[in-house]
């Protein structure tokens, strides 16, 4: 009979049809309840952290700042924001001990110079500090990363065609007032913002010259007469406008190396993942089931599915960027280890970023794992790791032990960003682990001695250390000392990665040489 | 230059000319097409992309703005009617509609007149002559003595012939002093008396007046026409008698509370009118109309009304097509006995004027213009549409906004209705001002006499209320999703097209971001805390009220909807945004809520609106009050000036210092050119 031919219809190509990944979960489950109970609680207890930080320092410091007529850091921030070019913001809070830096103050002062180095992020520093704290001056002061590299880095970013822009809304006393100084653009804000290497107090302890801080270096000063400002701004809004202003007239342009499709939303919703990870560490969670939460339309096309499966990778996309996933399924193996290096080496080949989602307990370990090389796999894939060239974003979506954290981009392989949920746990092994390994040793010690060890001995020697490594393991721990970049929802982590890759999209592609892999 | 059928008297007109302009001009027009009958339009410079020029289908330009170079410009229109070789002409109303000289004109080059002929608009036109007329006709006229014989008695028997009630008014008098009512003969010389007393007092004279006194007068006019053959017919009364300066502003048709026997018996009035002066065409007769229905010829109008379609709504006629056929010599289409009232319609007309500034005519762009959707009910004749200016060189009329019902109180309904949805952004208008008026309770109980505005004065210019909190989130819920339609448009131009960092949603990490946003309702500042939700909603707190708020803005046809929920209300307000403020209309009210200026633009911000006063309108400045450092307050008057021969009073928009006076007497000021400027207050913080 006569052949009936198909409508003709939109070429499709075998490599369109992507099988997805994840399931459905059983939400009426009592594990899945129990779980989203404990996550959304862990959640809960970030927000209103955070939402305490947000207040900066306390009521009477907001009143007498605002009362001056500038806005609160967060709202200048809120104000500069404009959908153009993706800049880096570091903005000073005045109201927290008159935004001096402290150590850590200089710590995060820097990693967020070096997040728009590695980024290649135009800078807005929104100026309005104190300066160094002269207590703390042996830890803020003289060490390679210290105070003096924001100034270092100001001016070799600008070597890099990185913008450096200073909005001057408050004071810029001493080494501060390099910022502005430093800036390709500076802003000042009148009777507001100073710019002086030595304050009124200090001048008139040094000569005896009594002058005003707007006399010394006010905004009339700066813009007509010493030529260290070169806008002048009316308020803190004009100011902010000015800033969109001068980053508008930076002729930027972003330029993606990479492919773009259009985003999809993953086909389960993001807060399923409270009821499938939950807070226990010790429950497997498959990583896969992760995944499918993230990346576009839930489609993630494996890498050797059937090989080293303790270690999930493949491709997917995220916001239309597309991304290489190693995620991990378990502990490391030599097979896993070798697939995970065979995978970066894939991605680094075809310029596609890494995001590696962290839940890692260890590389194996036992004799015939030894015997097998696995430190020597597993060196493979560290090395992979440390020399990937494409943008790298860890997330550590549960625990983050020992030699696992480096074969997953930990903070020192300089991932571009990395982020912890709020159940995730980081130390060089588990509490239980480390307290027993203490206990053997000293078990031992006392045997040659001769004496006793008791069970209460040894309980009494465990507790304090399963305790310690319980708080120092914590993200706020982690967070605190700028170990991570940030806690996140993990409702939030498609959002956040998003986020991310499009930063760090702006930086031209680097090629990848790696090191020797010892074979 | 047209052909006259011999046998049957009639011409063709196969081509008109339409000396006039916007919506009377495209009114015309409009019959025209139906008729095929190709249309002419002449238009001055101001009107060169007007919409009557677009709407002919041939146009000639006829010079300068000024009416008396273009559109009163008898040379030019008869040359532009020989060189189009239009065979008639339809002057409108107003402009040359009632020019004795161009209808003669007209005639003598061969071109029809649409219109009567010049000897009605002569007879007419002269006050005394058209009463003479009317009373010999046995019309009835209103009485009145303005003689120079100032006796008692001669007062007294004049009184007696004009008929009680009379008027007693000192001729040099004003303002009610040295005016008194007569009711009956008995209390004529005591009242006259009083009067004179009071005038000597006043003006040192008493000479007297005597007029029938009408009270509560009302303005009744009948729609008549005529034919080449001797026919006449009426097609029943409107009602005009709400003014403002002398102007309507609603007419409806029928009268409202007026009988079928008074109705035939002003309708046979007009018709006698008519008659005796050999009527052709459209015209109407006006009557002033007393509380017991006793009406007085007043005048004739030998042209086709402003107000004439609430006449075409209730008889179902189309007034300029009978124009046409009479003019080309054919008999009235319809005999008295087939014409009959049905339903009834109202017209308001929406002008570009501020009624609170005693109706100042005004002028200026129509950024916005949003209206009812017309169809076989709702009219909208107009010759303007948005984009397009209120020009100053003209009448201030934007539209006549016709709507008809079965009976008074559904149209009266559907008036308001379509009122609501009547907007206008980029002038003043009356609207707000109709919308008082036609809910008035008296208004809406039909009693309507001339003095209806000065009666109910209090009722119908409320005091300004405070914006709702509701309708404040919704304000600021407009704002906050255009800022997302901007970004989006910045997006859609962008390199990285999907990035999340191009999404305005004010999605923030742990937190949820808040903002405050500072709106100007009238004078007061409104502070509102803005939440944004992670569900997409926003919770709104206005003055110690949280409001939790959601919608989208939503596109149709032209115009922009606002679906929102407020506390889980739903409304539609159609949004305007333009440079500052915010137009929110609705069912319920139309409201305007501006943003502050930001300090760093209040020096270049053209509307001037946060620094000095400003000139409304094009005028010249009459005088100045102040000078530079003077202190005022908000209110003081600061400088009069002269436009659109109103006299105007600029006051201070706030109180402070004046740095600047930047015009002086006898000067020319733009609209919206900054008159004088305030000293910057530097440390009002």
């Amino acid at each position: 009979g006569a052949r009936a031919w198909p409508a003709p219809r939109p070429r499709r190509y075998h490599g369109d049809k992507v099988a997805t990944v994840g399931s459905e979960p059983d939400t009426n489950s009592v594990l899945f309840q129990e779980n989203y109970e404990r996550m959304k609680a862990l959640v809960t207890e970030l927000n209103e952290r955070a939402e305490k930080i947000r207040l900066g320092g306390g009521e009477k410091a907001r009143q007498r700042h605002t009362s001056r007529g500038k806005l609160l850091p967060r709202e200048r921030i809120n104000q500069l924001l404009d959908p153009g070019v993706d800049c880096l913001i570091v903005a000073n809070d005045a109201t927290v001990k008159g935004g001096s830096y402290y150590p850590i103050t200089v710590k995060k002062h820097v990693r967020a110079q070096e997040i728009a180095r590695q980024n290649h992020l135009p800078c807005v520093y929104l100026v309005d500090s104190g300066g160094a704290n002269l207590p703390r001056q042996a830890d803020v002061f003289p060490d390679r990363d210290h105070f003096g590299r924001i100034f270092y880095n100001q001016a070799n970013m600008s070597a890099m065609g990185i913008a450096q822009i200073a909005v001057v809304m408050g004071s810029c006393t001493a080494g501060g007032a390099y910022v502005p100084a430093m800036a390709d653009e500076s802003i000042i804000v009148k009777n507001q913002g100073t710019i002086f290497l030595g304050g009124p107090p200090l001048v008139k302890a040094a000569t005896g010259e009594e002058v005003s801080a707007e006399d010394l270096g006010g905004a009339d000063l700066h813009c007509r007469k010493s030529g260290v400002t070169d806008h002048y701004a009316l308020d803190d809004a004009h100011a902010l406008h000015l800033a969109r202003k001068a980053v508008r007239n930076l002729n930027y342009q972003k330029k993606l190396d990479v492919t773009v499709e259009t985003p999809e939303e993953p086909l389960f919703p993001a807060d399923e993942l409270y009821g499938v990870v939950g807070d226990n560490l010790k429950r497997s969670v498959d990583v896969k089931e992760v995944i499918a939460r993230i990346v576009d339309g839930s489609r993630f096309n494996e890498f050797k599915a059937f090989y080293g499966d303790t270690l999930v990778t493949g491709f997917a996309r995220i916001f239309g960027y597309p991304v290489g996933i190693i995620g991990n399924n378990g502990v490391l193996f030599s097979e896993s280890a070798k697939k995970g290096t065979h995978f970066i080496e894939l991605c680094c080949q075809r310029n596609i970023p890494l995001i590696f989602l962290q839940n890692i307990t260890g590389f194996m370990v036992g004799r015939e794992y030894e015997a097998g090389g696995i430190a020597k796999d597993g060196a493979k894939m560290v090395t992979a790791v440390a020399c990937a060239n494409v943008p790298k974003i860890t997330v550590i979506v549960g625990g983050s032990y020992g030699a696992g954290n480096y074969g997953m981009c930990g903070r020192a392989y300089s991932p571009r960003f990395l982020y912890m949920w709020p159940n995730a746990r980081i130390s060089v092994m588990g509490g239980e682990q480390a307290a027993t390994v203490l206990a053997t040793i000293t078990k031992d010690q006392r045997a040659r001695e001769g004496k006793e060890f008791s069970a209460e001995d040894e309980a009494a020697l465990k507790e304090p250390i399963i305790r310690r490594f319980e708080e120092e393991g914590s993200p706020y721990y982690s967070s605190a000392r700028l170990w991570d970049d940030g806690i996140i929802d993990p409702a939030d982590t498609r959002l956040v990665l998003g986020l991310s890759l499009s930063a760090a999209l702006n930086a031209p592609t680097m090629k990848t040489n790696f090191g020797i892999f010892r074979m | 230059a047209f052909l006259r059928n011999a046998s049957t008297g009639t011409c063709r007109i196969e081509k008109m000319l339409i000396a006039n302009r916007g919506e009377i001009a495209c009114r015309v027009m409009r019959t025209a097409k139906k008729l095929g009958v190709r249309s002419v339009a002449v238009y001055s410079e101001a009107d060169k992309n007007s919409m009557h020029v677009t709407m002919a289908d041939e146009a000639y330009h006829i010079g300068p703005a000024a009416s008396q170079q273009s559109y009163l410009n008898v040379e030019k229109i008869i040359q532009v009617a020989k060189t189009a070789a239009a065979q008639a002409i339809h002057p409108g109303y107003g402009f040359l509609s009632e020019n004795t000289e161009f209808a003669e004109r007209c005639k003598k080059e061969g071109i029809i007149f649409i219109g009567p002929p010049s000897s009605a608009i002569r007879d007419m036109g002269i006050k005394s002559t058209s009463k003479a007329i009317m009373s010999a006709a046995g019309v009835p006229v209103i009485e009145g003595y303005h003689g120079d014989e100032q006796s008692d008695q001669h007062l007294k028997g004049e009184a007696s012939r004009i008929g009680y009630p009379v008027m007693i008014k000192a001729v040099r008098g004003g303002g009610g002093k040295g005016m008194r009512i007569a009711q009956t003969e008995a209390d004529f010389i005591e009242q006259l008396e009083s009067a004179r007393r009071e005038a000597r007092k006043s003006f040192d004279d008493d000479v007297m007046l005597i007029e029938k006194f009408v009270d509560n007068p009302r303005h009744v006019e009948v729609q008549v026409f005529g034919d080449q053959y001797g026919n006449a017919v009426y097609l029943f009364e409107r009602d005009c008698s709400v003014q403002r300066r002398h102007q309507k502003i609603i007419e409806e048709a029928p009268g409202p509370g007026i009988s079928p026997e008074v109705r035939r018996r002003l309708g046979e009035a007009a018709v006698q009118a008519a008659k005796a002066v050999n009527y052709v065409g459209a015209g109407t007769v006006e009557f002033i109309m007393d509380s017991q229905h006793n009406f007085y010829f007043m005048e004739m109008n030998t042209r086709l009304q402003v107000e004439h379609p609430v006449t075409e709504m209730i008889t179902g006629t189309d007034l300029v097509e009978w124009q046409l056929r009479v003019a080309a010599g054919e008999e009235l289409p319809m005999t008295q006995k087939e014409l009959y009232v049905k339903g009834h319609a109202f017209e308001a007309r929406i002008y570009a004027e501020d009624p609170s500034n005693n109706f100042m005519p005004g002028a200026g762009p129509l950024i916005h213009l949003s209206t009812p959707v017309p169809n076989a009910f709702t009219r909208i004749e107009t010759g303007v549409k948005q984009g397009d200016e209120v020009s100053v060189h003209y009448d201030p009329m934007i539209a006549k906004l016709v709507v008809w019902g079965d009976d008074r109180t559904v149209a009266l309904n559907k008036l308001k209705y379509c009122l609501h949805q009547y907007n206008i952004v980029g002038l003043n208008t009356n609207i707000d001002f109709l919308l008082c008026l036609a809910a008035h309770p008296e208004f809406e109980a039909g009693n309507v006499h001339t003095d209806f505005i000065p009666q109910h004065y209090d009722a119908l210019f409320p005091t300004k209320k405070a914006t709702s909190k509701d309708v404040l989130c919704q304000a600021a819920l407009a704002l906050i999703l255009h800022e997302r339609i901007q970004t989006d448009k910045f997006k859609a131009f962008s390199h990285d097209p999907f990035s999340p960092f191009a999404n305005n949603s004010g999605r923030r990490l742990n937190i949820l971001y808040s903002r405050n946003l500072v709106l100007l309702d009238g004078q007061n500042k409104v502070n509102i805390d803005v939440t944004y939700n992670r569900d997409g909603t926003y919770g709104m707190k206005v003055d110690g009220e949280v409001f939790h708020v959601f919608g989208e803005l939503d596109k149709e046809d032209e115009a922009t909807y606002l679906k929102c929920s407020v506390n889980g209300i739903v409304s539609k307000p159609k949004v305007v945004l333009t440079n500052n403020t915010i137009h929110l209309f609705s069912m319920e009210e139309a409201v305007q809520v501006n943003t502050p200026v930001p300090k760093y633009l209040v020096g270049i911000d053209a509307s001037g609106s946060q620094g000095g006063a400003v000139a409304p309108m094009t005028g010249t400045i009459e005088k100045v009050f102040v000078k530079e450092g003077d202190h005022v307050k908000a209110g003081d008057a600061l400088m009069v000036m002269i436009a659109m021969k109103m006299e105007h009073t600029i006051k201070a928009p706030k109180s402070g210092v004046i740095a600047k006076v930047l015009y002086k007497e006898g000067s020319q000021a733009n609209r919206n050119a900054a008159l004088v400027t305030f000293v910057e207050e530097e440390n009002s913080e």
